[in-house]
């Protein structure tokens, strides 16, 4: 089986999504990529190193510049006439892109998978993670998206792909980019952090969220996470939400507070390794997921542990 | 200019859903159902570009049982105009939804069709995509705010890492992000007045599209349980813990 995978980059870097989106590639058979993007030279040249890459397909033209879904779909949907399987990361990017693919070529889309079961057998997440599904397509030709955190990220070096210019139909002309408002961090990245300290209503305010929480996630070297109920109260901007609405995560240690553990919270960190968790409600669902778990008011026991590491 | 807003009955978004023994689904019997919050989101922003007077009437639609009327009843009662349920008993996957959305969006040329992002049960997150496909237009997902100019419409989206903005050619597509908009209550003359509106009922065969899942469910089984923790007795008991799983 041939597959395609859509790389997501910045016009700079490969995305680690991408990544975990090749290694579950490689499990269906060989592995192709899509370069899209306008003087993305350099992107094409890191992707065809990424270990057990055979072929790297770039589309270098100002129409795949932002990677406008109108525009990138019919350039990989005419690409599938020689693949099998088009991959995506079930990141914003991939889920705007896939489905667009998979009804180009008349096929459902298996969406967010969590393993590779057979050829055409899948599990993935239904009911905000309250259920698991194998499933398995009847399709000709399979479109995926792949749940990052599910999956190992194949080694950025040892690869050595070809590279090959593609041509697609350009612009639709029918949607344009206007801008992008990107926060700046320096921080990890949510999704690839291997510590999350994460806070939720408790936290009062965003002052009080950056005075207790910000610390701690230093000391740590840590990237900072929210409830959907910090993030609506306005405590931190909304790319912080963890959640089955937000970003899905399984870093090595997790730490909530103030987080009482709502089901659409658990399902984007339930598969964390090490859940800590601080709360002054003993009854409050987090527990019930949490390794360690501590009964406390925040506002004291969060300066004293950042204070103690 | 007209707007369809799809809508979808699902579980209520409080109840945890129980897996059947026999491991065949989740068990939807006397289980509460509601409008998928994400649709809900939908009706509300179809309803306030109409206050706004971007928009002259909202047509909601849902595919699903005769229960499903009870989701269009709702959405009429916030302010929609009339439904339309294509009736079946079926599950019906997001790709042969998006055929009858395209047929319904042939007969009835909306400027813009309004959808949830994902609904909570499958969480599939496609439908607005591959409606947008197979109309050849373009699609606005994830939306936070919309904004109507003209023959365009302005669609700010909400992206990993922040916020894009897009300028869409109407007819466009555009799926509903959480942060869009409150959804308003009915209030009960509404209700009452929802039960006058016109509700057509329709099949799929009456629009040609053949429902034959292309997914089959082999099982569906709960997730691994996590082990029940420990819990500690105060912070200096907490940084002990940590230091020895080598955090810090």
């Amino acid at each position: 089986m041939k597959t395609l995978v859509l790389v997501e980059h910045d016009n700079t870097k490969v995305h680690d999504a991408t990544l975990a989106v090749v290694t579950a590639a490689s499990k269906l058979g060989e592995v192709h990529l899509l370069v899209a993007g306008h003087n993305c030279g350099s992107v094409a040249e890191a992707a065809a190193k990424i270990a057990g890459v055979g072929k790297v397909h770039v589309a270098d033209d100002a129409a795949y510049a932002n990677g406008l879904a109108e525009n990138v779909a019919p350039l990989a949907a005419a690409l599938m006439g020689h693949h099998d399987a088009f991959l995506a990361a079930a990141t914003t990017q991939g889920k705007n892109v896939a489905p667009r693919v998979a009804a180009h070529l008349d096929v459902m889309q298996v969406s967010e998978i969590l393993s590779v079961e057979g050829p055409k057998t899948f599990t993935r997440p239904i009911y905000a993670g309250n259920a698991i599904a194998t499933v398995e397509s009847t399709d000709a030709k399979l479109v995926i998206t792949v749940r990052g955190t599910a999956f190992e990220k194949a080694a950025t070096e040892g690869g050595s792909g070809t590279i090959e210019a593609v041509g697609g139909a350009g612009d639709a002309g029918v949607s344009t980019f206007i801008s992008s408002e990107i926060a700046k961090s320096e921080r990890p990245e949510l999704t690839s952090a291997k510590i999350i300290v994460s806070g939720g209503r408790a936290l009062k305010d965003a002052e009080t969220f950056e005075a207790t929480i910000t610390p701690l996630a230093d000391k740590l070297g840590a990237a900072i996470g929210a409830s959907r109920a910090a993030v609506d109260a306005g405590y931190v901007p909304n790319d912080y939400q963890v959640g089955q609405t937000g970003k899905i995560v399984a870093p090595e240690f997790y730490f909530a507070i103030g987080i009482s553990g709502a089901i659409q919270h658990l399902a984007g960190m339930k598969d964390s390794k090490v859940i800590i968790a601080i709360n002054k409600d003993d009854d409050a669902p987090i527990f019930q997921v949490a390794d360690i778990g501590l009964v406390a008011d925040l506002f004291t026991a969060v300066p004293e542990l950042t204070g103690a590491l | 200019m007209k707007i369809l807003v799809p809508v979808k009955r699902v579980i209520d978004y409080n109840v945890k859903p129980r897996v059947k023994a026999d491991g065949t689904g989740v068990d939807l019997a006397n289980v509460k159902m509601s409008m998928n919050p994400f649709d809900e989101i939908a009706v509300e922003e179809a309803i306030r570009l109409k206050e706004k007077g971007a928009a002259t009437e909202i047509v909601a639609v849902s595919v699903g049982p005769a229960k499903a009327q009870e989701t269009l009843r709702t959405a009429l009662a916030m302010g929609a105009d009339r439904a339309i349920l294509i009736e079946t008993d079926e599950e019906v996957e997001p790709l042969a939804v998006a055929k009858i959305l395209k047929a319904i969006a042939d007969e009835e040329a909306p400027g813009l069709v309004i959808l949830g992002k994902q609904s909570i049960s499958d969480d599939s997150n496609q439908t607005g995509q591959m409606l947008a496909a197979l109309m050849g237009r373009p699609q606005g997902t994830f939306a936070n705010t919309v904004e109507v100019d003209g023959d365009s419409v302005i669609v700010k989206r909400e992206v990993d890492g922040g916020l894009q903005t897009v300028k869409l050619a109407m007819p466009a597509i555009v799926t509903t992000d959480l942060r869009l908009n409150e959804p308003r209550y009915a209030s009960l003359p509404n209700i009452m007045k929802a039960k006058q509106k016109p509700l057509a009922v329709k099949t799929a065969a009456d629009y040609g599209v053949d429902l034959t899942p292309r997914l089959k469910t082999l099982k569906v089984a709960e997730p691994p349980v996590r082990q029940a923790g420990e819990k500690v007795a105060d912070v200096a008991a907490l940084v002990e813990k940590v230091k020895a799983l080598g955090i810090a």
